[in-house]
């Protein structure tokens, strides 16, 4: 069986609604593999949250092959399939409990659907919300739960029946800044210590670089890009992958002129040296800081910031030079790719 | 005015109504609650979608609720009398209580499960829960509150029927109400059974409500 666990084959999803024949998904193939924290990034409308839910067939493709763990789900029979559901475990952005079941009812539930014997499930239950960081809010029902800790026994519950992957749609998109970090930080727990393998969807490029090794970029209903995160970050292809690495602040960065820009992408090493300062004394080039931003991507310093340099091209040519003969990786950035706002 | 006789008369009006209000809605829910499921889950949004079964059910229901109930009590009269042998008392009145309150409560139950957000089912539905269970063990126990304050509803609007029955010779408060009151000229014998109706009303309004507060938790 090797070491994949999902492969999705030429899946197209055609909506027939009253707004006329859609196009969700168009020939899509995918590969997850075990131990993955695989993101799919794609704007809203793209079809990303279509294509999660084709993953445990909540959305059955009009065409194309769902295998997980070796099996195609499209061929299974009804019966197989909804135990097969029971390894998929699935969250949500609107967490989607049970209101009217305490936090640990809820994270029975999927065990008292799979006939889990009751002491079993009870003590699986309390290890599971005690895993999430919530053992005092067992008796909570999710009216009296903040949106994190909803999202948390929502974790607990689809964990219930060990599954071998946890889909996350737009699981932190309800939730603010700091929380959505602790969050992740939980899937990122769960897959290294559990060994689940997760598929994560969003429109945020944050989510992906803290979790994800591997990402698809989806747009108009295609896989535009798909690589390792690292790859596509440094050197996205296409035109959405850019425009999402590269956010939108306010109109996006603000061009003062038509020159040319540079984005220079930092990895662990340089983002400890003084580069810009650097560059700006050797070179004596006055490049203008556009947009910064350095975080840790999986446990490296990463970051990326945009220059603005001057119209003279010999200048540019020098610190074009500089930049290479210090291993800095940069690519050069036409501005109207940030200043216009994809659809 | 108020002679022994007609206090027993009285207090066996409330047993006879109270009686036929609270056995009309149990049988009454026993047709009621399935086709409300049905009309629910029949829907186009419903989880098994089925256009034909949805628009014959939808059509009868509408049917059944779209006559007068006094019509209706008059019609179903013969079908009555080869059921029980009779059609005076209050027995006979449950018949057409129950023919015409279980559509009503088929939609006031329709209405309640389609008030459970999508996602919740969405989610049973990714844990391999299925339709059935998720009919048993998510629909239902989520709509709770609301189905437990469409049964209030229904229940009052039954008792009042049941002083409508009256006038065929249901028995009950209603039948005390026309026979002794309207037809007799009684007006304080009409009065008293009113207020008695009112404070019926009342008591089962309030039962219901604390029953609805009480198990509802997604208000704290």
């Amino acid at each position: 069986m090797g070491n994949e666990l999902i492969r999705i084959e030429h899946l197209s999803k055609v909506f027939n609604g009253s707004a006329g024949r859609i196009v969700a998904l168009d020939d899509i193939n995918l590969s997850i593999e075990r131990g993955d924290i695989f993101g799919i990034i794609g704007l809203s409308g793209a079809g990303k949250s279509t294509l999660v839910r084709c993953m445990n067939l909540l959305e059955m493709p009009t065409q194309g092959k769902v295998v997980f763990d070796g099996k195609n789900l499209i061929d299974m029979p009804q019966r197989e399939l909804l135990t097969t559901r029971q390894s998929i475990g699935m969250i949500f952005q609107d967490f989607n409990l049970m209101a009217q079941r305490s936090a640990f009812k809820n994270v029975c539930y999927p065990m008292e659907v799979a006939r889990v014997p009751k002491e079993k499930a009870r003590a699986r239950a309390l290890e599971l919300l005690d895993l999430v960081g919530l053992s005092d809010r067992v008796k909570s029902y999710p009216s009296q739960l903040s949106g994190g800790q909803k999202q948390r026994v929502a974790i607990a519950r689809a964990l219930a029946m060990d599954p071998k992957v946890l889909l996350c749609d737009e699981a932190t998109s309800a939730l603010d800044p700091n929380t959505t970090r602790q969050i992740l930080e939980l899937l990122r727990r769960i897959n290294k210590e559990l060994g689940v393998t997760i598929v994560v969807i969003t429109h945020e490029m944050k989510v992906i670089e803290t979790i994800c090794n591997r990402v698809a970029v989806i747009d108009q209903s295609h896989i535009v890009e798909e690589g390792l995160v690292r790859d596509v970050f440094i050197h996205p292809q296409s035109r959405i992958a850019r425009q999402l690495i590269l956010p939108q602040q306010e109109g996006g960065p603000v061009a003062f002129s038509d020159s040319n820009c540079l984005r220079i992408v930092f990895d662990g090493y340089s983002s400890y040296e003084p580069v810009i300062s650097n560059l700006a004394l050797e070179c004596r080039a006055a490049v203008n800081i556009l947009y910064a931003n350095t975080r840790n991507v999986d446990g490296k310093a990463m970051g990326q910031m945009l220059l603005q340099l001057p119209q003279d091209e010999t200048t540019v040519e020098r610190v074009k030079q500089w930049l290479k003969d210090h291993k800095i990786t940069f690519k050069e950035e036409t501005l109207n790719v940030y200043a216009t706002n994809g659809d | 005015m108020f002679t022994q006789r007609m206090v027993i008369e009285m207090l066996t009006g409330i047993k006879d109504t109270l009686y036929m209000t609270l056995f009309s809605t149990f049988l009454a829910y026993i047709f009621g609650l399935p086709i409300g499921v049905l009309l629910c889950v029949t829907d186009k949004n419903g989880l098994r979608p089925c256009r034909p079964v949805n628009l014959v059910l939808g059509t009868v229901v509408n049917l059944i609720r779209s006559v007068p109930f006094i019509i209706l009590l008059i019609t179903v009269l013969p079908f009555t009398h080869w059921l029980l042998g009779t059609t005076l008392g209050a027995t006979a009145t449950v018949v057409p209580l129950v023919i015409c309150a279980a559509p009503y409560i088929g939609r006031m139950v329709e209405g309640a499960l389609k008030e459970v957000p999508a996602g919740v089912i969405e989610a049973a539905r990714s844990m391999g829960t299925s339709d059935f269970k998720i009919i048993i063990k998510t629909l239902i126990p989520e709509a709770k509150p609301s189905l437990i304050n469409g049964c209030v509803i229904t229940v009052t609007t039954i008792l009042g029927y049941t002083a409508m029955a009256g006038y065929v010779g249901g028995g009950g408060l209603g039948s005390i109400a026309i026979n002794y009151g309207y037809y007799r000229y009684n007006t304080p014998v009409m009065m008293v059974t009113v207020l008695l109706m009112v404070v019926i009303v009342q008591l089962f309004q309030m039962i219901g409500s604390f029953i609805e507060k009480k198990t509802d938790k997604r208000i704290r």
